[in-house]
């Protein structure tokens, strides 16, 4: 994945209550290669059918970053959601709260999820309605969120997801450095539940 | 010290690295692979890397395979067949363990996994299906991952995780008549929310789960992800080690001993301490219907279509204003003066064979008055159904008998609910499009969606069948 330091991008509000991963791309094109050319055009495929959804509307449809509310990403295992966000070029969701697969699927790909309070969510959306094209800025190393009106916000993130995404690294390489851990695990486990690994 | 939770028994069982910063790389006992996971496959072949315990990973078409076909050959569609051939082909690779549609023990992974005793107590069970969790019914730590984590556990068998929150949710007392599993796990989201379970694994606990069928158990784990959590555990006691013994995967003869031996010290200790404790009273859940477009927005099959204005959160007020809107209904209307245009029985929620089982008592001398799909959830379940009769029950009733899989509920075989069209389903998910562009459903259990089918409308089951 790429790595993440700094990001800034025009904010598009999604003033929709558990916007489920059906909604952020609908099943028919989870089954779709990662780099499909047409992922860009999956992202809200159907809530788009509406002229009026925000993301068909300019300055919005070049935005950058996600202004949720609660729930966002409930839902579907789907990984597609985070290709479909990636393809549009968007890094970053502010939520007051995500699905917790969709949660760690962002996390893999190097799209940023940040939870902030409901008020703080509901302000920088109410932001984002009055001001068309306003930019958010983001600071992993200092795990802070610049709204439109310049105030900024503290978030939270674990420490190894933080490192992994200012490094672009994935679990694989990560995971490999603990081979010796993973033999010795093994070994006990076998013993411990040796009625799993019977003569079936 | 404070006792543990049945949960994080399983969890310290697992544990092959646990970092200072909280994450902990855990051991997956057994991996469960849909068709559409195939993707990961390409991803691992992409890397240059392999499967390190093949035989540890189990996969099966299920979400692809149209209801009308029996081998890999007859599916037309490319999009559909491709999967399955690609899932079958990464499989032999690999030496992963792959049912293929001819052989009786495929279905959908969360009816399979506990059905050949692969999904066992104790274990760590994960698939990039969201409602793996289906299989923490049994007594294990059973969870829905994305593709790039099915990967990691190819290659690794290994994830990393943070230790959730503990919840434990009781039941206490008798369920009333015609009120089935599905509606108690309907009820639970309705009262603490889709977000509820958030961040948190869900331990269910009480008379009224201890008294519940394993099948009854593992609707309910199913649908826990619909409350926030991917995790719903419940303890391994008699009925569910009665489950697993003798399915084709489960320990036989000494093996079998010290297993149940493990398993009886599983359940959580008197003093465990859990962050969140919720109890509902089994007594006042009625049968279930969702009306809007989320799984918390569920009403008792007698009360009426709420009305948004009646609701103080503005955010929330809109919320039901729209769901209303996409699903055409008028608040104030009673539930039972809604028509519906099909049925459908099935999904990982309800294709068991006691779901089926309970769905013919209803069918049985009855006319479905809508287009009712009966499906399977594995080869084996259907099977079982057969010799039963309960095929011939759907058939006389109009209903049509399908081969397995998952059907109408994800909308990815050719099984669909059209745009506009109402269905009233025993599946997970009443989300907009979820069962075809368009599609508006209300979630229900076997008995209800069977009572739908014949009397062309949500109705009360409980008038059918003779009950108060």
């Amino acid at each position: 994945m790429d790595a993440f330091t700094t990001f800034k991008g025009i904010g598009i509000p999604i003033d929709i209550i558990n916007c489920d991963t059906d909604q952020i791309i609908p099943a028919r094109f989870l089954r779709k290669d990662r780099r499909d050319p047409e992922m860009a055009s999956f992202l809200w495929h159907d809530l788009r059918k509406d002229p009026d959804f925000i993301f068909n509307k300019a300055p919005y449809s070049d935005g950058k970053v996600v202004v949720a509310d609660i729930n966002w990403g409930c839902g579907s295992s789907r990984e597609g959601a985070v290709y479909a966000l990636n393809a549009n070029g968007i890094r970053a969701v502010i939520a007051p709260s995500f699905g917790d697969i969709h949660y760690n699927n962002c996390l893999k790909w190097g799209v940023l999820p940040v939870r902030l309070s409901r008020d703080d969510c509901d302000s920088l959306r109410g932001q984002l309605h009055d001001d068309p094209g306003a930019e958010i800025a983001f600071d992993l190393e200092a795990q802070t969120v610049t709204g439109p009106d310049g105030a900024s916000y503290g978030f939270e993130i674990d420490h190894f997801d933080k490192y992994r995404m200012l490094n672009g690294l994935d679990d694989y390489g990560v995971t490999r450095e603990y081979d010796t851990q993973f033999d010795a695990f093994e070994a006990k486990h076998k013993a411990e539940y040796d009625w799993l690994y019977g003569d079936a | 010290m404070a006792g543990k939770t049945l949960f994080q028994k399983v969890w310290d069982n697992h544990v092959v690295v646990a970092r200072d910063d909280g994450k902990t790389l855990l051991y997956v006992d057994r991996q469960l692979l849909p068709d559409w996971q195939h993707r990961a496959f390409d991803a691992l072949v992409e890397q240059g890397r392999t499967v390190r315990k093949p035989k540890q990973n189990f996969a099966m078409p299920d979400h692809s395979v149209p209801t009308t076909v029996t081998r890999v050959e007859e599916i037309v569609e490319d999009v559909m067949r491709i999967p399955v051939e690609e899932l079958e082909r990464h499989s032999k690779n690999f030496g992963v363990v792959h049912f293929d549609l001819t052989d009786d023990r495929h279905g959908i992974v969360h009816v399979v996994g506990p059905e050949q005793g692969i999904t066992l107590p104790g274990l760590i069970v994960v698939c990039g299906d969201s409602h793996t969790s289906t299989n923490g019914a049994l007594g294990c730590i059973a969870f829905g991952i994305g593709t790039s984590e099915v990967e990691h556990v190819l290659a690794t068998q290994t994830i990393w995780q943070e230790m959730p929150k503990q919840m434990r949710i009781s039941i206490n007392g008798e369920l009333g008549f015609g009120v089935t599993a599905k509606d108690v796990i309907l009820a639970i989201i309705g009262e603490i929310g889709t977000a509820g379970g958030t961040g948190y694994a869900i331990e269910y606990a009480g008379s009224a789960i201890s008294a519940m069928s394993m099948e009854g158990r593992m609707t309910m784990s199913n649908m826990t992800i619909e409350a926030g959590s991917r995790f719903g555990i419940m303890p391994p006691d008699d009925i569910a080690i009665e489950y697993v013994e003798r399915r084709p995967y489960t320990p036989k003869g000494e093996k079998w001993d010290q297993a149940v031996a493990a398993w009886r010290a599983l359940p959580s200790d008197e003093d465990a301490i859990f962050d969140r404790e919720v109890s509902l009273d089994a007594a006042e859940i009625a049968p279930m219907v969702s009306w809007g477009t989320s799984p918390q927005d569920v009403v008792q099959v007698t009360d009426r279509v709420p009305d948004p204005s009646s609701e103080s959160d503005a955010d929330r007020r809109a919320d039901m204003e729209n769901a209303l809107d996409y699903m055409g209904l008028k608040p104030g209307m009673p539930m039972t003066d809604i028509p519906v245009d099909k049925v459908f029985i099935g999904a990982c929620t309800n294709a068991r064979i006691e779901d089926l089982r309970a769905a013919a008592e209803v069918a049985k001398g009855r006319k479905a008055k809508v287009q009712t799909l009966v499906v399977p959830g594995s080869g084996l379940v259907k099977k079982q159904a057969e010799a039963e009769g309960l095929d011939k029950v759907f058939v006389d009733a109009g209903m049509e008998w399908r081969q397995p899989g998952c059907s109408m509920c994800c909308a990815l075989n050719g099984d669909i609910v059209g745009p506009g069209e109402r269905v009233a389903a025993t599946n997970n998910r009443n989300f907009q499009g979820r069962q075809g562009p368009g599609s508006r459903t209300h979630l229900v259990s076997p008995t209800m969606a069977a009572a739908a089918a014949v009397e062309g409308r949500i109705s009360d089951v409980r008038k059918l069948t003779g009950g108060s």
